[in-house]
């Protein structure tokens, strides 16, 4: 057999003849350097490999080698409160070849093979094991045990088991016997194509909602567990920002966090922040659940199209535990970016904006991996998949954006005007939309009040009105128009300050609680109402609405603490006896 | 002895492609000899196939032939030499000295490509830096360390906004540990004046390293000058240990630039003609500021890019507003109302800022009181829009206030002098000395505390 050897370098792209034997998708190193690269196109004897690594350097002739297996995960504990760049090199080894930058050459690293682990077997010689089944557990972090599976596709009885203190990834823990009498050794690892979905037994409809804490995703715009969502906004309207906050407090058990094409210090921020910030719920260092993966904008662009890969199947794997992952992409714009580089490269024709024909199925295949299933080993597990997008002028006809939008069922839309007035979250209310409130609908029926929807619906609303009436306020001013309408405007800005706008850095604000969140629009809806009553008398509206009282209203965020409700009742009770003095003197 | 080649198969614009090469190694850099006038030009290998290599040249092509011609590829990456003494020189977009002095000898020779900060080596940046300019200080504090471009429009006073900061930042301060990178792309000659008379009048011209490239300068330059620059600013941060402040002027040249030679290699154009790699690009700038941790020094970016047409949606400010750390963004509108440094608040921004501002670093209503300014600005705004179609008499009195705020706000605190330093507690209690013309009911961003504290009419009462 001919050895492959390079024929054409063009950044990152390069090709290369004598490839007869090499397999589409297969990871290939490239030149003396051993660069890591993929297969992206064969042709008879010559083919176009897709490098991760800056190519400078390179020359003519020098090899090219297979390594026989397409790219893919390594999968094994080790994953957790790790950062890795978009080929699951973690972040941490690299430093070992360079103290501040990340060279080109380090080779294929993934898992700390070394370390040790404490591992529970939980079957025994002679169980029959299904191909998904979970035979031992490995305590991870304070938070989460990592459970071995057996890969999917095999079975087999467990013939011997092989008992140790600690294990390495790679040690025998037990080994199979299949049916048809082969051998196989299973050890803490399994490897998986990126580009290939892991399997499931089925798929349900998602019926949890994922609670953020944040007020204008969890009561106007929830997202289901299992379920997608898109985040799209121009620079400064506060798309890391969202996505920080939703990595911090979301309840899911396991987040993976993808930084793709973004800023260096924002995935600094995060390792240095994440470890501090404790979850309200467990308890523990959100960082104990944590997967990160970062590659920046200035790291090689063909990573970072791996990247979005790498992550989602990272989070399968969690999710074939039965865990509920929650991964955020920050931006699958940079991805879709890269996909355009080096669809350029390769001379493809070019679709809409230079981006390639195949955009919207690949943002296609990316979302449906998200989904609430039935694992198999018989576990209720999802993926919800939260994808920013960073449209280019903040106009969301582009592609991008566009094709998202037809795969994504939840839409926070993020705007300038709001962000310029420094009205955060910038979620704009009139061209967000969910489409999760049915599912929603029976557990928040339950586990808040079955008023809840009627509610929220009721406040969005008023909001809609506002909306119509600030087009007249803009013409005639707020003054001219007739006091009913004067009434839901000044409502309606209570449930954008008070309600909508929430201060992320405000100890009490950053999280609240869903039944907070319904206790709050609930005293608004008091206020709504007892002015309606008040117009229905002839009272004019300077008179409903009083400052003092309006004020405490915008502050019950912070003055209301999240653990003690009870400041609720008294507002509301403020609010009745505030109106009934008032209807007292205009009787 | 390196081979060299007697022919050149095509010239197009700034690349060259030669046939029957062997052994030659992508970005390698390039000699060609004009052997009809002795020019010596060089290039880089940008691409490879077969025994075909793409060659772009820095200088200009114009009166190369195809065969009155010696190529000759050197085997090194495109690199320079760094030493302390770089300090005071001046050279040109390729790193050659053009102030007559010797060039740069030292054992230290570094890829002007760099290669990417691994992020867990960052160190994120908290430290305020005061530039005495109380609209850039309380509201889009810039922070050591941080990249943060100037968004300006041909004709706007960007130069003299840039050079204030140079001379006011506390970076130059007491301490001798700053150096200065100025780097020009495609600039006017009488900017490249300005600048080193600004230098002058400050008295730090012996810290500062210059990198021209002058608007009649080769294109291709353009496309080095900037990463010299960062590669020099890399050498004196983290090996030297110094704080730089690199001010790179003008960013749209520089995409231009990358558009033209993107355009002669029949690439497949994404917006407006850039090429779809313009974000990446752009990034491999941008993202060479920071600071890396138990290292002393640091890398604070001010880049400075003119908007075609004042758009802010044309992609290079575009894609510069999605990499960089904030924008300060100009406004035409208020450059002819005379307000200097004409700066639009709104659009304007610094990301970094939520955590080098605040008690321990500033002062501890500062977050708080810039979210009221912009909210109460933003409101003006609006309120001005409902006077243009009423007519200031007929809004309310809030509205007439509102009014007086934005007149005040623009005159008092965005204005200032070109030699006004102010210091961040001036700013401050200015901002809260403007606030104090609104009703107190409108100051729905700080908390009663605050206002009690700092609010003039609230302390004085008081008393």
């Amino acid at each position: 057999m001919d050895k492959a050897v390079i024929t054409g370098i063009n950044g990152p792209v390069i090709t290369g003849k004598g490839m007869k034997d090499f397999k589409m998708r297969e990871m290939v190193t490239v030149g003396d350097k051993k660069l890591i690269g993929e297969v992206i196109i064969l042709d008879d004897d010559d083919g176009t490999i897709q490098v991760y690594e800056e190519t400078e350097g390179l020359k003519i002739g020098e090899p090219i080698e297979p390594t026989g297996k397409p790219l893919s995960a390594r999968l094994g504990p080790g994953l957790l409160k790790n950062m890795f760049d978009g080929i699951e090199r973690p972040l941490e080894a690299i430093q070992q070849f360079d103290e501040i930058y990340i060279p080109e050459g380090v080779g294929l690293i993934n898992l700390d093979e070394e370390k040790l682990w404490p591992v529970e077997i939980m079957v025994k010689e002679g169980d029959l094991l299904q191909p998904g089944q979970v035979f031992a557990e490995v305590p991870e972090t304070e938070l989460i045990r990592t459970k071995i599976m057996v890969p999917p596709g095999l079975s087999g009885r467990v013939e011997k088991i092989n008992r140790q203190d600690k294990y390495k990834i790679s040690d025998n823990v037990l080994t199979l016997r299949t049916r048809d009498g082969q051998e196989i050794d299973l050890s803490l690892v399994q490897d998986w194509p990126i580009r290939e979905p892991r399997p499931s037994k089925t798929r349900l409809e998602p019926g949890l909602p994922l609670l953020t804490g944040t007020r204008v995703i969890d009561t106007f715009f929830p997202i289901a567990k299992g379920g997608t969502a898109a985040i799209p906004g121009g620079f400064g309207t506060g798309k890391t920002m969202t996505q920080h906050q939703l990595a911090k407090y979301s309840d899911a058990d396991i987040i993976v966090y993808i930084g793709c094409g973004e800023r260096g210090n924002e995935m600094t921020e995060v390792i240095e922040d994440f470890p501090k910030l404790i979850d309200p719920r467990s308890g523990e260092s959100i960082m104990e659940r944590t997967v990160m993966i970062a590659n920046t904008s200035n790291m090689p662009v063909a990573a970072r199209e791996a990247s979005i890969y790498t992550g989602i199947t990272i989070a399968e794997w969690f999710r074939d535990m039965g865990y509920n992952v929650a991964i955020m992409a920050d931006s699958t714009s940079r991805w879709a970016e890269a996909l355009r580089e080096i669809s350029g490269r390769l001379e493809e024709m070019p679709a809409e904006e230079g981006y390639p024909a195949y955009l919207s199925s690949r943002l296609a295949e990316f979302y449906e991996r998200a989904g609430n299933v039935k694992t198999l080993d018989g576990d209720e597990a999802s993926i919800t998949i939260i994808g920013a997008v960073s449209p280019p002028g903040g106009d969301f006809s582009e592609p991008v954006t566009e094709n998202t939008k037809r795969f994504v069922n939840t839409f926070l839309g993020l705007d300038k005007d709001l962000a310029y007035a420094r009205h955060y979250p910038a979620i704009n209310w009139m061209s967000s939309y969910t489409g999760y409130l049915d599912l929603l609908e029976d557990w928040f029926d339950e586990n808040v009040s079955d008023e809840f929807i009627v509610l929220r619906n009721k406040m969005l609303d008023l909001l809609f009105q506002e909306d119509k009436l600030q087009e007249m306020v803009m013409l005639i001013g707020e003054e001219a128009l007739p006091d009913d309408q004067r009434w839901v405007l000044t409502v309606a800005r209570l449930i954008r300050n008070g309600f909508l706008q929430q201060n992320f850095f405000d100890d009490e604000d950053t999280f609240v609680p869903l039944e907070k969140q319904f206790g709050m629009l609930d005293v608004i809806d008091r206020i709504y109402e007892r002015g309606l009553e008040g117009l229905q008398k002839g009272i004019p509206v300077s008179q409903l609405s009083n400052a003092d009282l309006n004020d405490k209203i915008v502050k019950m965020k912070y003055t209301i603490p999240n653990d003690d409700l009870s400041g609720l009742n008294t507002l509301k009770h403020e609010i009745n006896s505030y109106y009934d003095d008032l209807f007292e003197k205009y009787k | 002895m390196r081979k060299e080649y007697l022919k050149i198969d095509q010239i197009n614009g700034p690349l060259v492609t030669l046939k029957g090469v062997d052994d030659v190694a992508y970005g390698e850099v390039v000699r060609i000899e004009d052997t009809s006038s002795g020019d010596l030009k060089t290039g880089k290998v940008i691409k490879l196939d077969g025994d075909e290599a793409t060659v772009q040249v820095f200088q200009s092509t114009s009166g190369l032939s195809g065969q009155d011609s010696v190529t000759t590829f050197t085997g090194d990456a495109f690199e320079i030499f760094e030493s302390p003494a770089v300090l005071g020189r001046i050279f040109n977009g390729i790193g050659e000295p053009v102030d007559g002095g010797a060039e740069i000898y030292s054992d230290k020779k570094y890829n002007i490509n760099g290669a990417p900060i691994n992020p867990l080596s960052r160190r994120y940046p908290r430290n305020f830096i005061q530039t005495g300019i109380s609209s850039i200080d309380v509201l889009m504090t810039l922070i050591r360390g941080q990249k943060l471009p100037i968004f300006s429009g041909n004709g706007l006073s960007h130069n003299q906004l840039a050079a204030q900061i140079v001379k006011q930042a506390q970076i130059t301060g007491e301490d001798e540990d700053f150096a200065i990178v100025f780097c020009a792309i495609g600039a006017k000659h009488d900017d490249e004046a300005f600048f080193r008379k600004a230098f002058e009048d400050a008295g730090v011209m012996d810290h500062v390293v210059m990198f021209i490239n002058h608007a009649d300068d080769p294109v291709a330059e353009r496309n080095t000058a900037p990463r010299c620059a960062l590669t020099t600013a890399e050498y004196l941060a983290f090996e030297e240990g110094k704080n730089v402040l690199v001010v790179m002027s003008d960013m749209t040249s520089y995409g231009e630039a990358l558009r033209e030679i993107s355009s002669a290699r029949d690439e497949v154009p994404s917006r407006k003609g850039y090429p779809g790699y313009l974000y990446s690009d752009l990034a491999s700038l941008y993202e060479r500021a920071g600071m890396i941790k138990d290292h002393k020094g640091s890398i604070t970016f001010l880049p400075i890019l003119t908007m075609p047409n004042d758009d802010i949606t044309h992609p290079i400010p575009d894609l510069t507003g999605f990499i960089t750390e904030g924008q300060i963004v100009l406004n035409r509108d208020l450059e002819l109302q005379n307000v200097y440094p004409p700066i639009d608040i709104l659009p304007s921004l610094s990301r970094l800022m939520k955590d080098g501002i605040g008690e321990g670093y500033t002062r501890e209503d500062h977050q708080d009181l810039a979210n009221q300014l912009f909210s109460s600005y933003s409101k003006v705004i609006d309120v001005r829009d409902l006077a243009q179609i009423m007519g200031e008499d007929d809004l309310n009195e809030t509205d007439k206030l509102y009014l007086e705020f934005g007149r005040e706000f623009e005159k008092q605190f965005i204005s200032q002098d070109y030699d006004e330093d102010r210091s961040i507690i001036e700013s401050l209690d200015l901002g809260w000395k403007l606030l104090d013309i609104l009703p107190e009911t409108e100051l729905d961003r700080l908390s009663p505390q605050l206002i009690e504290k700092y609010l003039p009419s609230k302390r004085h009462a008081d008393k």
